[in-house]
């Protein structure tokens, strides 16, 4: 079956998941986005890699972070960024997604920045354009539904990389609602795409899909005994809505099993850092001492995002 | 008129025929006679057969009619002479009278023969029973919630005393309406590594469960429909097993696909129930292979704004009216079923469930007739179909098998 984000000479077109991209690719961008972080530090913080192009940013599902990272990212390479709130636009008045679609490209888009609350949406708009040939337009997948969130990974592999330089040797726990999360999704293809040996969920049952041993995970119940020894501790976040019902009992009984805590992670190696794609629930899924703690590399994965994301909309766009 | 049907392969897998290079007569609307002209036979209209199969017209257990007209000429052009028509029509058909005009339409377009199922409940809603006596006065051959649930297990276990109290049957899909009604895809490793909703196999499993322990009873006559999963065809094999007035149908495209084919989120791929794994896949072709179900289109077409969307939002289900022939032929290939066999499952085994007189070719029984080239080949384009759903995983695919003329009561309704 043809991956329909690479283009027919194997180059990245558009980004709409982790899973199925070579290796070489991923440290494409995470170079890229090393090369970009001395953007940042400048005092004009502007490269022209994408000036005279329209990153359009569609956003069916609300979100800050994401959207300003973008924002700032293709600002910063130069780009027109257009900001869409579509919940409040042309599809409240019944278009089509890709009505909307055609409809941007109209007015000479060259990128869309995407994210929706069904999982697969950025695929059909990729399909899209390749049918109606518009070679020229890329997709970036900012989360669909539970799928992926691409840069929210390839930003996690940066941060790892950063503080652990080598892939290969590292024991990496991902913990929380893994069920519902695109992110944990995107981490898991990236870290075994980039050779981590042992990638961990831990969390309840009813917050674990089916068959995660078929993604190359292990799963542990146990919290305690599965931060044993490790690297890496990503943390997830839990949302209100599967706080009281069938799935969790309380937030109080989930975050004595599953929250992060001084305690717990000090079953980690001593030099383990600990991550958090945010917005956090504190006292939720993690506890403060840890939040604000000299282990945390929360707000740097913040700062990697954007050249992660400039690094992406660069390559993209570029191919 | 009469009519003789020259130089084809006859095959009626019900009566263990399969002779090639045989006529066929028809007069008065039935089979007169096989081989040789019945005394006094006068020809009126001759079709030549030569490198055809003559069979019995197929009988769909499942074919929603959106719009009548295209979707019967479509059934005819696909070489089905009966349809199954569910009651998940706008508005449901809960009342002889929506029956009533279903049935007559039918018979005004004059194509293939219009089987309306009645609304179990009305509304479909699983609450009140609706007038069931009286849709099958109007012409319902029996009742159904479509893929609508009962979920209140007091209401279903009435709805079938009631209905074994006239000798109707219920047609019903099992699917636990909790554990499927957030779910879009099977739920496994497929859903897991897409992040889509799953419907685990205990949404049939489960509703199998309380069926059977109603059939035993209520001792109703229950037919389920499109199952799915490698575990839900062996309860309801053992509940045949021990007697129990059960049959089951197969939507052709779940012979055919499973999970795997979802693919990058293909909205083609969505079915209700669910495509599942591989291993359901062979439980269910193993099952049709075996003669314990018959094969049915599932035909639902579905308009392009409907079908172009984001996998969890796109309607479920694929036009099948067009493609149950070619595409039981496909799996009967796969399968190492042979030709009778696979000609069985979609007209006389369907024929069995609706307790109907047709589905054979035994002289004296009515002249429904499908004809049709095993060896051409066509191209799935959506010009290729008359059916108004051009929704299809197959689109591009070439399909074998080509219907080349379609009889209704030793009418031609359909020739190419």
């Amino acid at each position: 079956m043809h991956n329909p984000q690479l283009n027919k000479n194997g180059e990245l077109a558009h980004l709409l998941s982790i899973e199925g991209l070579p290796k070489a690719i991923l440290t494409q961008i995470l170079d890229t986005a090393e090369s970009f972080m001395e953007v940042s530090a400048r005092e004009v913080k502007k490269v022209p890699l994408l000036r005279g192009k329209s990153v359009f940013n569609l956003f069916f599902e609300n979100s800050t972070r994401t959207r300003t990272t973008f924002e700032i990212a293709a600002k910063r390479l130069s780009a027109d960024v257009i900001n869409l709130d579509i919940n409040k636009s042309s599809t409240a008045k019944g278009e089509t997604l890709l009505d909307t679609i055609d409809n941007l490209c109209a007015m000479h888009a060259n990128l869309f920045v995407v994210r929706h609350a069904s999982s697969g949406a950025p695929y059909l708009i990729a399909e899209h354009l390749q049918r109606i040939g518009r070679h020229d337009v890329h997709v970036v997948n900012a989360g669909d539904g539970r799928h992926a969130h691409p840069t929210q990974g390839l930003l996690d592999m940066y941060t790892i990389r950063h503080y652990k330089k080598d892939f290969t040797q590292l024991r990496v726990a991902i913990v929380g609602d893994i069920l519902h999360s695109r992110v944990a999704r995107s981490d898991i293809h990236a870290l075994t795409s980039l050779g981590v040996p042992e990638v961990r969920a831990i969390g309840p049952e009813t917050l674990l899909p089916k068959h995660l041993d078929k993604l190359g995970v292990h799963v542990f119940h146990d919290m305690e005994e599965g931060l044993k020894d490790c690297d890496v501790v990503i943390m997830l976040r839990l949302q209100n809505e599967r706080m009281n019902g069938a799935l969790l009992p309380s937030a109080g009984e989930y975050f004595r099993h599953y929250g992060l805590t001084p305690q717990k992670l000090a079953l980690a190696k001593p030099d383990a850092i600990v991550m958090h794609p945010g917005p956090m629930n504190r006292g939720v899924e993690i506890h403060s001492a840890v939040a604000d703690g000299p282990q945390a590399v929360i707000l740097p994965q913040v700062t990697f995002g954007i050249a992660v994301r400039m690094a992406v909309m660069s390559i993209v766009a570029g191919n | 008129m009469n009519i003789l049907i020259e130089n084809g392969r006859v095959i009626d897998p019900k009566n263990g025929v399969d002779r090639s290079n045989t006529a066929l007569y028809v007069a008065n609307g039935k089979i007169a006679a096989i081989g040789t002209a019945p005394a006094g036979f006068v020809v009126h209209e001759r079709i030549d057969a030569a490198g055809c199969v003559v069979c019995p017209g197929l009988i769909d257990l499942g074919a929603r009619l959106n719009s009548i007209e295209a979707e019967l000429a479509a059934a005819v052009a696909g070489g089905v002479t009966s349809v199954v028509v569910p009651p998940d029509a706008d508005p449901p058909l809960d009342e002889p009278e929506l029956a009533d005009r279903l049935v007559h339409r039918g018979a005004e377009i004059g194509k293939a023969r219009v089987l309306p199922l009645g609304a179990l409940t009305l509304g479909l809603k699983g609450e009140r029973l609706a007038e069931l006596a009286g849709l099958k006065k109007a012409g319902c051959v029996a009742f159904s919630q479509a893929n609508k649930p009962v979920t209140d297990t007091e209401a279903l276990l009435r709805a079938m005393e009631y209905a074994a109290t006239f000798g109707f049957a219920v047609w019903l899909q099992p699917q636990d309406y909790w554990l499927a009604r957030n779910g879009i895809a099977h739920e496994g490793e497929v859903s897991s590594r897409l992040g889509l909703a799953g419907i685990p196999v205990a949404a049939e499993t489960i509703a199998i469960a309380t069926l059977v322990q109603l059939v035993r009873d209520t001792g109703c006559r229950v037919h389920l429909t499109r199952l799915s999963s490698a575990p839900g065809v062996a309860l309801v094999h053992r509940a045949q097993q021990e007697g129990l007035p059960l049959t089951f149908d197969i939507g052709v495209h779940h012979l055919l696909l499973s999970e795997n084919d979802i693919g990058f989120f293909n909205p083609h791929a969505r079915f209700c129930p669910p495509l599942r794994t591989q291993g359901d896949r062979q439980a269910l072709s193993d099952a049709a292979a075996a003669g314990l179900a018959a094969i049915c289109s599932d035909h639902t077409p579905v308009g392009a704004d409907d079908k172009l969307l984001p996998f969890g939002e796109a309607k479920p289900g694929a036009t099948g009216l067009e493609v149950l022939l070619p595409l039981t032929l496909k799996w009967a290939e796969a399968a190492g079923v042979g030709l009778s066999d696979a000609l069985a499952r979609i007209t006389s085994a369907p024929a069995a469930v609706l307790g109907l007189a047709s589905g054979e070719l035994a002289v004296g029984s009515v002249a429904d007739l499908c004809l049709f080239d095993p060896a051409a080949t066509w191209q799935l384009t959506p010009e290729a179909l008359k059916s108004r759903g051009k929704n299809s995983p197959w689109l591009g695919y070439p399909m074998s098998g080509q219907v080349k003329a379609t009889l209704v009561g030793g009418r031609i309704v359909y020739q190419r």
